[in-house]
């Protein structure tokens, strides 16, 4: 059940923060916030999901801490816990590092997907894990997102996808772009069944994980501040010969050129989400 | 020669030349040296052409005598009539696309367009796409559902254009758009890989029933030097990196990505444009007799059924 999986994963995540140095939210009293510098008590920032109550940055949150604070409590079953990571083309290292990652995490790979109730709306949700290889997607990601949007399809129900992702996983080569693919024809069932996705980048959202279901929610939501684009920034810098303006690829820049619905701050998320959902439900 | 890897042919194919000339000068009879010698360049083109490496199919990929997709279309289609403009910005020549007939039949035809000199590069922008050029492709596409006519793509792009206007005019979502369109197509597509498959910017033209790979054309998640600098930290290890992804036409084959290995002549599609044409053509026929089997929703079903298969992963207990 999810409960035991929360707490399991959530015990693994608190014993790497010391070491780790991004999630210092619950393993030390006072967190420094990157952006304002200024020192928070952990306690405060955990409750505010990681955001930092003088500047409203947004620091980091695992996918399950997301998930937690997503779902009513007790309603939420993950799904396809058991798809792992294979190396299929015997890229030299990829083994190795798929397991530093998973000890990291508590994670089996970079997302983790649920069914539960949002504000009492039934719902699928699938949350990419930036930790995770940088979130990036090879076959194993593929594959949970798309049955996920199977299992949603086959029962009527909605999908929200988080999104976190450096893009394909190089390491599987060109079976990692082909689930952009794999996944776009989940979706594309999923919306010909007149279905909802909601799309929910959060940082990063770049690359092949961007150019495919990220970008095509029937709502296309981003988090505040959230980076989010197709090629990266010192590619662009270099290709163009001209200096980025500060505000380029995030959810704000975004927002302004038309390719958003909404940016929406982390704390707003649940209300958010349970409104469109309960508009969408037909009750 | 066009190629680095070609200089022992080339060496052998000049000394026949000197002989031929030094034989005529001087009225001797050297037939048994200069046909021991082409016998050495036939044994020579042998091995070097019977074992390119990925790296070596990398260069014939994007060897700018190659046929473009306009070529391929002027050989193989009638009537052509090319369609311009995405009705929302502009008109991208890095895609080109329109209708024909092939063999007696309308269809759409959409492929990138690089350059064949470097004015003409500049005007395609090397290939490399726009928004616009994907939301054109994207609107012939619509077309082609509407009027029940087959799509085909021509791939031969390095990638999506990495600029801050594509980037402005939603460069991802452009791509993204394509992907689960083309999913929901309900005409036959058949996507055909003539030169670079570059990551996202060749796959929004790429979601299809039959992928077609030329024997030379590479298709890849990121170019070989893009993946020696990230992922070997050394851009120098691109022969490395391009053996490790597998991008090779026999590799998706094996793989099970790619339908069927189009045949090139010996050393590349551009030593003789005409018989990869009549190849191509052969191959392409074949595949679009199957698919005009299946029924509307049959086509969707395939497409769907093709792409769920993709992937290799493990099922823990």
């Amino acid at each position: 059940m999810l409960k035991d999986l929360f707490s399991k994963l959530n015990k693994k995540v608190n014993e790497t923060n010391s070491n780790d140095g991004t999630f210092e939210n619950s393993a030390s009293i006072m967190t420094k916030c990157p952006n304002c510098k200024k020192i928070l008590y952990s306690k405060e920032l955990y409750k505010r999901l990681n955001v930092c109550t003088n500047c409203n940055h947004h620091l980091p949150i695992t996918s399950v801490e997301r998930m937690e604070a997503l779902m009513d409590e007790d309603t939420a079953t993950v799904l396809f816990e058991e798809v792992a990571s294979a190396n299929p083309l015997e890229f030299p290292n990829y083994g190795s590092k798929l397991e530093k990652d998973q000890q990291k995490t508590g994670l089996n790979e970079a997302v983790v997907c649920a069914e539960g109730e949002i504000d009492g709306t039934r719902t699928v949700v699938a949350i990419m894990d930036s930790r995770f290889r940088m979130g990036s997607m090879g076959s194993a990601v593929g594959e949970k997102l798309a049955r996920s949007f199977n299992y949603a399809t086959e029962r009527g129900l909605p999908v929200i996808v988080f999104t976190a992702s450096g893009g394909a996983r190089m390491q599987e080569g060109i079976i990692s772009l082909m689930q952009m693919a794999k996944v776009s024809v989940a979706v594309e069932k999923h919306s010909q069944a007149g279905l909802l996705y909601i799309a929910y980048m959060t940082n990063p959202t770049t690359g092949g994980v961007s150019a495919s279901f990220a970008s095509v929610g029937d709502i296309n939501l981003a988090e505040t501040g959230a980076l989010i684009g197709f090629a990266g920034r010192r590619v662009i810098e270099e290709t163009i010969k001209e200096k980025l303006p500060d505000d380029f690829q995030t959810a704000e820049f975004l927002l302004k050129h038309g390719q958003l619905d909404r940016v929406v701050d982390r704390n707003d998320m649940k209300d958010y989400l349970g409104k469109i959902l309960r508009m969408h439900s037909g009750v | 020669m066009a190629f680095e890897f070609e200089k022992p042919i080339q060496e052998l194919e000049e000394k026949i030349g000197e002989l031929e000339k030094y034989a005529a000068k001087n009225k001797l009879d050297l037939t048994k040296e200069i046909s021991f010698l082409e016998k050495k360049v036939t044994d020579k083109k042998n091995e070097i052409y019977n074992n390119l490496t990925p790296w070596q199919r990398v260069e014939i990929a994007r060897y700018i005598n190659r046929p473009t997709t306009l070529e391929y279309i002027d050989a193989m289609f009638d009537d052509f009539i090319e369609f311009f403009g995405d009705r929302v910005y502009s008109d991208d020549a890095a895609i080109v696309g329109g209708i024909a007939t092939y063999k007696g039949t309308p269809v759409t035809i959409i492929g990138h367009q690089r350059g064949r000199d470097t004015k003409d590069n500049i005007k395609r922008n090397f290939g490399m796409a726009h928004p616009d050029g994907y939301r054109k492709a994207l609107r012939l596409m619509k077309q082609a559902d509407k009027f029940n006519r087959p799509v085909i793509c021509f791939i031969d792009t390095k990638g999506a254009y990495p600029g801050r206007a594509a980037e402005e005019r939603g460069q991802s979502e452009s791509i993204a758009r394509n992907l689960v369109e083309m999913a929901g197509l309900k005409v036959p597509v058949i996507s055909v890989v003539i030169g670079e498959g570059g990551s996202g910017g060749a796959l929004a033209l790429g979601v299809c029933n039959r992928l077609l790979m030329l024997e030379n054309a590479t298709y890849s998640v990121i170019s070989p030097e893009g993946a020696a600098s990230i992922l070997f930290k050394d851009s120098s290890l691109k022969e490395i990196a391009a053996e490790s992804l597998k991008i090779t036409a026999d590799d998706l084959k094996e793989l099970g990505i790619a339908d069927e290995v189009i045949a090139e002549p010996q050393g590349g599609a551009h030593n003789d444009k005409d018989t990869v044409y009549g190849t191509l053509d052969g191959v392409l026929g074949k595949h679009l007799e199957e698919l005009s089997q299946l029924d509307r929703d049959a086509l969707m079903e395939d497409r769907y059924q093709k792409y769920m298969d993709i992937g290799v992963y493990e099922e823990q207990s």
